[in-house]
């Protein structure tokens, strides 16, 4: 292991780029910098073709048509431009109105969707956020409750970024076209991860992001389905009309290359690399769950993307505990560890009780992942976690047999 | 964050950690003051033991804490600043001093807040049961 800087296991935050992939993006920096909207050069058709090359390699990843593949700068941008995008091309009022349309969501999705959905409410767009259930799965049967004659927009992500969970995507999809609303998700942390195809799941915009599959950061991708049903758009970002008016701005051909490698890399790897992380993720549960009493996997035990898993250990603070591993970069859904010392609101939407969400970590693995890692993460969280609940007034508690819940806390 | 060399270093050797008995027992003897602010909601606990002789001086300090690091060298530190003051000159300790001893940055002064408060909590508690008078407001004006 590397002494100087700390082993990673944080790769649901981002991902190290893959040699592979900067190797591809080099020469768009170097030799071939042109502008993939200049027609009558070299230049510019060496640009277009790099760009083309990276749509084939994005499509095929997801079984859609290179067509249907719009270039941004990430999942965030993406999901904004589904989202709003969708919503204002479907409105059923006009702006300064209200009942322009009903939009389902749910709590526990990723900042860039809910923040987005919060905007068109004060829009005059009705949005329903679900409660996800305390596996943290949205079903097809807590979609189809809420749909309304009015509902224009379905946005349920794929896999959670904090518990690796998996929605009922393929079904809600389906759902959505029997019913003909667009749905969108926010595929983030399942494309490049686990087999994807837009026909077969039913979706109609799908968001993705380069630095979560290892590729460059700042570049990502939405997919906007041109048939059965042809989805229209309403633009973001105007301009020079890039990228069929849906996205203005010259295009960032060197990421936009890295991010179609790493796509293809994701492609012909996820099956051997999935097999593999799955292996390291039962065992660090197992191995911890054997180690140390009172810890509890969030989410879902079987429907969870390989790669991702997030663990309360019980009357341990998740700030101290990454203090205790400082040598493992991970994350926690502490309050301490958040600038608005608010705990998780993910695992507070799940019902997870408030001492445990500060008691979680998140800990996501990688292709670079190995064997030793693992077993150094297991040991050294056993350990610090009974430095930690030698000094822990409530594993005191715990222990005397008291019910923490029922304690009258004496706050300020 | 980074922490200072000094929060590191009450985090990997905590001073007077424990307790002078569980909290049934604690509770019956006269010269242990408990106190234990903070809620496991807001993400901290902590939890002060003073034994206090009849003269009203601290003869030993333990603290328990579940908190960020700050928030356990803030507590380490208290028990060590309380250790043989009475509780008077213990009371006159604020929050600033801890905030300063430890470089905490401005988003963990409430750690440090939490160690007064428990100190001032333990106090009373031992006031109560020895039928001395107590301060009303146990939260006096602290510079958060
Ligand atoms: C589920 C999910 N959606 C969206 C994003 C935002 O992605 P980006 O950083 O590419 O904007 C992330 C990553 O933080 C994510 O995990
Ligand atoms: S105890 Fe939460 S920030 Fe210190």
């Amino acid at each position: 292991m590397n002494k100087t800087r700390p082993l990673y296991l944080d790769n649901a935050a981002t991902t190290r780029c893959d040699p592979r992939v900067v190797e591809v993006m080099l020469p768009y920096l170097t030799e071939a910098y042109g502008n993939s909207g200049s027609r009558n050069h070299a230049f510019g058709w060496e640009a277009e073709e790099a760009v083309e090359k990276a749509r084939d390699q994005a499509a095929a990843l997801i079984g859609a048509n290179a067509k249907e593949i719009i270039f941004t700068s990430g999942a965030t941008e993406s999901n904004n431009l589904a989202i709003k995008g969708a919503a204002h091309m479907y409105a059923k009022a006009p702006e300064g109105q209200t009942g322009r349309g009903h939009i389902i969501t749910a709590l526990h999705e990723h900042k860039a969707v809910l923040d987005p959905c919060k905007r068109l409410q004060k829009e005059g767009f009705d949005v329903t956020y679900l409660q996800p259930p305390a596996d943290g799965v949205i079903t097809v049967d807590m979609v189809a409750k809420e749909i309304r004659p009015d509902t224009i927009l379905v946005s349920i992500m794929w896999a959670n970024n904090e518990i690796g969970t998996i929605n009922e995507v393929p079904a809600i999809g389906k759902l959505c076209h029997d019913k003909e609303i667009i749905f969108h998700s926010d595929g983030t942390q399942w494309v490049g991860k686990m087999p994807t195809d837009v026909e077969r799941d039913n979706i109609d915009l799908l968001s993705w992001s380069g630095h979560k599959m290892y590729g460059p950061k700042g570049v990502g991708a939405l997919y906007v389905r041109r048939r059965k049903p042809r989805v229209r758009l309403e633009a973001i970002v105007d301009g020079g009309g890039q990228e069929r008016g849906m996205r203005s701005g010259t295009l960032n051909i060197s990421g936009i290359a890295g991010f179609g490698k790493a796509c293809e890399l994701c492609q012909h790897e996820m099956q051997s690399e999935g097999e593999r992380l799955l292996k390291f993720r039962n065992r660090l549960e197992t191995e911890l769950a054997k180690a140390i009493e009172v810890t509890q996997v969030n989410g879902n035990a079987s429907k969870r993307v390989p790669n991702i898993t997030n663990i309360s250990f019980g009357f341990v603070e998740g700030e101290s505990l990454l203090m205790g591993i400082k040598d493992i970069a991970c994350s926690s859904g502490s309050a301490c560890t958040s600038a608005s010392l608010e705990p998780s609101y993910v695992l507070k939407s799940l019902g997870v009780g408030d001492e445990l969400a500060h008691s979680s970590l998140r800990l996501s693995m990688s292709r670079w992942t190995t064997d030793k890692e693992i077993d150094y993460t297991i040991a050294s969280i056993t350990k610090a976690v009974l430095h930690l609940r030698k000094m822990s007034p409530l594993y005191d508690l715990y222990k005397e047999g008291v019910d923490i819940s029922k304690i009258q806390w004496q706050t300020h | 964050m980074a922490y200072s060399d000094k929060v590191i270093e009450h985090y990997q050797n905590p001073h007077n950690v424990g307790s002078f008995g569980s909290s049934k027992e604690v509770q019956a003897r006269k010269d242990i003051g408990v106190g234990i602010v903070g809620a496991p909601e807001c993400g901290d606990v902590m939890q002060l033991h003073i034994q206090v002789s009849d003269a009203g001086v601290i003869q030993d300090a333990k603290f328990k804490c579940f908190g960020c690091g700050s928030a356990i060298a803030s507590s380490s530190l208290a028990t060590e600043w309380i250790k043989g003051k009475t509780v008077d000159q213990a009371l006159a300790i604020k929050n600033t001093e801890i905030v300063e001893e430890l470089s905490l940055p401005p988003v963990k002064i409430h750690c440090s807040v939490l160690a007064e408060d428990s100190i001032r909590a333990a106090i009373e508690d031992w006031k109560k049961k020895n039928g001395h008078a107590t301060a009303v407001d146990t939260h006096a004006a602290h510079a958060r």
